[in-house]
Order: C-alpha cells, then sequence, then structure tokens
C-alpha cells in the first residue's frame, strides 16, 4: 500500500490510517510524499523574497504552495483576474442606493479608508452579541446606514466589495482577536476543524495540519493558512470566491454535508483558519488552482 | 495525415446501424476521409496551411509543463520573425489538439506588432498536445508544440 | 462600469516595442444546458479583439469557446509617435467594450 511516503509520522497518526484506509477502499484519496508538486513547491521556496513576504515563522501562505505560473499570476495587477473585482468594488463604493441616499463613500470616504479592517475580521460585536465576519460587516453598513438591501452572498457585488476592502489591507499582517468574548467562537470554530465529519470521516486537520506538503491524489495539500488571501480568484472557478465557498467545497469533497455559507459554524470555523493566519500578509486578491 | 474518431455506440444502436456500417466504410474508404470535422485538429491544420505541410521551428510555444488547473492554462507565443514591411509573421493560430473544440484562437500581427508575440490563457480538456500555427508574410507556415499535463485534482479539481 | 483593465506604459522612446496587459471580465459561456432545469444556455464568448493606435489596427485576435473566462491577452506594439490606443471587444450578443490609454513618445 503506497500511503504517506517520505516519512513525517503525523501527530495523529490514527488520522492518517484512516485516510489511508479511505485511499484503499474508495481509491479516491492517495497521500504521497515527493512526486512533481513537491518540486514545485521547493522552487517557489527558491524564491528567497516571496518566502520572506509569505512566510512569518513557520507558516507558510498557499501561495507557496502554488506553482510558478499560478504564483505570477497573482503577482502582476493586470494578470491578476481578481482585480477586476476590486475594480467593480470602487465602482460600487460610490454607488448611491437605499432610503437613505447614500454610498459607501457618503461615510468612508474612499476605500483606502478602510485599510486595517480586512485583517481584524471576523469581529465579536457588542450590538448583536455575535461574531461577524467582513461580507457580513458590509452588509450591516448597507441595511442600517444606507436603508439598503443586503447583497447576496457569493453575488459579484459582495465579492467586489470583499476584494476591494480585503485590496486596501494588503501587505498588512491578519490580526484576528481570539481572546475575551471572542474566545467562546473561536472554541467553537476550533472544534469544527478538529471534527471528522463526512463519509470520508476526515477533518480540515486531517489535511492541512498532519499532512500539507503531500499530494491528495494530483494536489499538494496547503497548511490551509487561507486568512489573508480570499476572496481568491481560483482557476477552477474561473472567478472569484468567498472563503465560505471553498468551505463548503471542502466539506463536500468529504462527503459531509455544507453548512450554508455565512452561517455561524463557517464564521466561527472562519475566524479559527484566520487565527491560523495571524502575521501572514493580506494577499488579497489572490490566486490559486 | 488523418485521423478517424470512433465514437461510442451503445450495443443496440449498433446492431440497428450495422446493416449501413459497411456502406459507411466504403464511403469511408473513397476519399470521404478528407471531410473531417471542422474543428479535428488535423483538418484545422490542413485548413490553415491548405494542405501544406508547416516547418518546425521559429514558433516557440510556451506553456507549464504541468497545469494546476485545466480551466486557466497560461499560454505564451513567439515567432521569431524580423516584423518588416515586407517581412513579418502575418499569424498564428492556437490548436489544442484534445480539446472538444481544437480550435483555441488566433492571433493576428501587423509589422507594426514590433514582435510576433501574445500571452493568453486557455481551457484545456484533459493533458494533450498544443500547437501554435504561424503564417509567413510570404506564404510560409511554421509550427511548434508542446505538451501540457492537465491534473485532476485531489481537492482543487 | 469597469470591465477592462488595460496596461500600457505611460512613456516610451521612439521605435521602442511595448508590452500591452488586457484583461475583461466575462463568462466566455459556452453552449451548454442548465443543470437544474435543463434549458439550454446560449453559447455567449467574446470572439474579437482588436488593438488600434490612431486608428490603425496593429493587433487582433479571434477566441473561441477554449480561451479561458475572464480573459488576459498581452501582446505588444511597436511605438513611432504619440497617441492613443483603443481597444475592443465584442461578444456574441454583439456587446461591445472598449477601453483607451494614451501613450507619450518622448
Amino acid at each position: 500500500m503506497g500511503g504517506v511516503a517520505g516519512g513525517r509520522r503525523a501527530a495523529g497518526g490514527s488520522a492518517v490510517k484512516g485516510l489511508l484506509g479511505i485511499a484503499g477502499a474508495v481509491g479516491m484519496l492517495a497521500l504521497a510524499g515527493g512526486g512533481w508538486m513537491a518540486i514545485n513547491a521547493n522552487d517557489a521556496q527558491a524564491c528567497e523574497e516571496c518566502k520572506g513576504k509569505y512566510q512569518v515563522g513557520d507558516k507558510k501562505s498557499g501561495y507557496l504552495y502554488s506553482t510558478p505560473e499560478t504564483q505570477a499570476m497573482q503577482d502582476d495587477d493586470f494578470q491578476n483576474q481578481g482585480m477586476l473585482w476590486v475594480e467593480r468594488g470602487r465602482a460600487l463604493f460610490t454607488q448611491v442606493e437605499g432610503e437613505a441616499g447614500k454610498s459607501c463613500a457618503s461615510c468612508h470616504e474612499k476605500p483606502e479608508k478602510l485599510r486595517g479592517a480586512y485583517p481584524v475580521y471576523p469581529k465579536y460585536d457588542e450590538k448583536t452579541k455575535q461574531l461577524i465576519n467582513i461580507e457580513q460587516r458590509i452588509n450591516r453598513c448597507r441595511t442600517e446606514q444606507m436603508k439598503a438591501k443586503p447583497w447576496k452572498w457569493e453575488s459579484d457585488e459582495l465579492l467586489s466589495m470583499t476584494a476591494l476592502v480585503g485590496f486596501v489591507s494588503r501587505g498588512m499582517p491578519v490580526n484576528v482577536k481570539v481572546d475575551g468574548p471572542a474566545k467562546p467562537f473561536f472554541e467553537k470554530g476550533k472544534a469544527f476543524y478538529f471534527q471528522r465529519r463526512g463519509q470520508l470521516d476526515m477533518a480540515c486537520k486531517n489535511c492541512h495540519i498532519d499532512n500539507p506538503g503531500k499530494m491528495i491524489r494530483a494536489d499538494l495539500l496547503s497548511e490551509g493558512r487561507a486568512g489573508g488571501n480570499f476572496p481568491v480568484y481560483r482557476l477552477k472557478w474561473q472567478k472569484l470566491g468567498s472563503l465560505h465557498r471553498r468551505f463548503r467545497g471542502c466539506n463536500k469533497q468529504v462527503r459531509a454535508k455544507p453548512y450554508k455559507a455565512g452561517s455561524p459554524e463557517y464564521v466561527n470555523l472562519e475566524l479559527y483558519v484566520k487565527w491560523r493566519s495571524n502575521g501572514l500578509p493580506v494577499e488579497v486578491p489572490g490566486v490559486r488552482r | 495525415m488523418s485521423k478517424v474518431r470512433i465514437e461510442m455506440v451503445d450495443r443496440r444502436e449498433f446492431l440497428i446501424i450495422g446493416g449501413s456500417a459497411a456502406a459507411a466504410l466504403a464511403a469511408l474508404s473513397s476519399g470521404a476521409l478528407a471531410e473531417l470535422k471542422p474543428d479535428d485538429e488535423v483538418g484545422l491544420l490542413n485548413k490553415i496551411t491548405k494542405g501544406a505541410a508547416p516547418a518546425e521551428g521559429k514558433v516557440k510555444l510556451e506553456m507549464p509543463e504541468i497545469a494546476e488547473n485545466g480551466a486557466t492554462v497560461p499560454l505564451k507565443v513567439s515567432v521569431d520573425s524580423p516584423m518588416t514591411a515586407d517581412d513579418y509573421c502575418k499569424s498564428v493560430t492556437i490548436i489544442a489538439t484534445k480539446n472538444p473544440t481544437a480550435y483555441v484562437c488566433n492571433f493576428q500581427f501587423t509589422p507594426d506588432s514590433g514582435k510576433a508575440w501574445a500571452s493568453i490563457r486557455i481551457r484545456m480538456a484533459t493533458t494533450q498536445e498544443v500547437w501554435a500555427v504561424a503564417e509567413m508574410s510570404d506564404g510560409k507556415f511554421y509550427i511548434g508544440k508542446t505538451t501540457v499535463k492537465v491534473t485532476i485534482g485531489g481537492c482543487g479539481g | 462600469m469597469a470591465k477592462a483593465r488595460v496596461k500600457v506604459p505611460k512613456k516610451a522612446k521612439k521605435g521602442e516595442v511595448i508590452t500591452i496587459k488586457t484583461l475583461i471580465k466575462h463568462k466566455m459561456q459556452r453552449a451548454t444546458k442548465d443543470k437544474k432545469t435543463g434549458e439550454p444556455i446560449p453559447r455567449n464568448i467574446i470572439h474579437t479583439f482588436e488593438a488600434t493606435f490612431n486608428g490603425k489596427t496593429f493587433f487582433s485576435s479571434k477566441w473561441d469557446t477554449g480561451v479561458s473566462a475572464n480573459p488576459y491577452c498581452a501582446f505588444t506594439h511597436k511605438v513611432q509617435e504619440s497617441g492613443e490606443y483603443e481597444f475592443k471587444w465584442v461578444d456574441d450578443k454583439n456587446e461591445t467594450y472598449t477601453a483607451k490609454a494614451k501613450i507619450e513618445v518622448a
């Protein structure tokens, strides 16, 4: 049986065994060290400048798990297709909507004024006693300040505005707070991350903590430190997409029933994932395979 | 050189059409081979070059050896040409040999282009050879080829 | 609505060959059927791209369904004089998108 080559026994031995059992039975997943993708990872690491930018301590952004071609697409704003959404966000920023006759610009003047917002969300909200993420914050502005309808999750508008808000914080370190009133939400998110689910009986952790750098079929597993790059332009999607869309994808891959985008479960999970990215730079809009 | 595409038919259907198979075969052997689907790579190439065999060389086609996802594969093409008013590369056609529609795109250059160079991103259905066919102002054709492996992802795919 | 993004250097030397990068937001929809309703979705792709400088076309490109969504296209131009570029994309619904950019020859 093939399975985990290249040493490095994962801490959760049973987790790996679980994976292998599935690989054998379903023939769907196979983890293997080395191979061509590992070469790509080394190539990426060879770029010292990138390493400095996308690696902090032992935390590596998914950027370093992408091929040089994909990295090149992200690096140049005129090759990065995600920038089309940032542009749209700029157009929407000054668009007056709702009964209050306001636009985002009425309060925030220009997008750059929102620099620093993206890295600290999801954040505990005093008013609702809930944890809210950046998309929900944007929609809150719309319903409360502008008296306009909230944008639908994954709509072009919400993606565009989220991308813009992320974009103006580019380079800033992700910095979510997980103590104080955010703690219970963080704990729930963490529990989700470690909870096995779906027919394949896999937790987020089984891939992204136990096995980053190894292959899952033809893909190189990243550390899942996705706090700084979403919404992301995914080559597969051929469009920009939210982190919650990716969560749904991950959940479906392990044959679990996905939660709704914007659900409390996913916002809690987002906080945990973003905490794992604390210190890594904001890259929005990231480009991934 | 031409190539015949074999379509999968289910057995029952095959039995029904079986009777006319002989006739179809006869038709194939009598020059019907030339009438390939217009999106067939060989037919397409012949259409571009008007039957002439393109020479190898001059065309440099750059694509990743392995594409992370077939939906968006970067492509760069350049043709060695002085790009002067009387000696330039007129066009380059990109053919993805195993795509459902082999014809992908075509670039039209002029001497004002300065270089016969272009970059684009293409969709690739599967691992395959990609061709770039250049037409020069003197009527000659050149071809450049490269093979791209398209991976089927574990989670990314 | 700003749909296209174009990068052209602001200045160039006479005779310099510059690189121009273009991006446009478009689904490049292939003819297919709606997964749920089975309703046919007609093809709608950008089929033609054209770049002109001071009214003269110097580069153009024909696209089919094999071109990725939100098409990126880069190409070159030999700059001889100051002037204006115009870029034009046309799709199956006959919608035309345009973008302009100026360049100064030092």
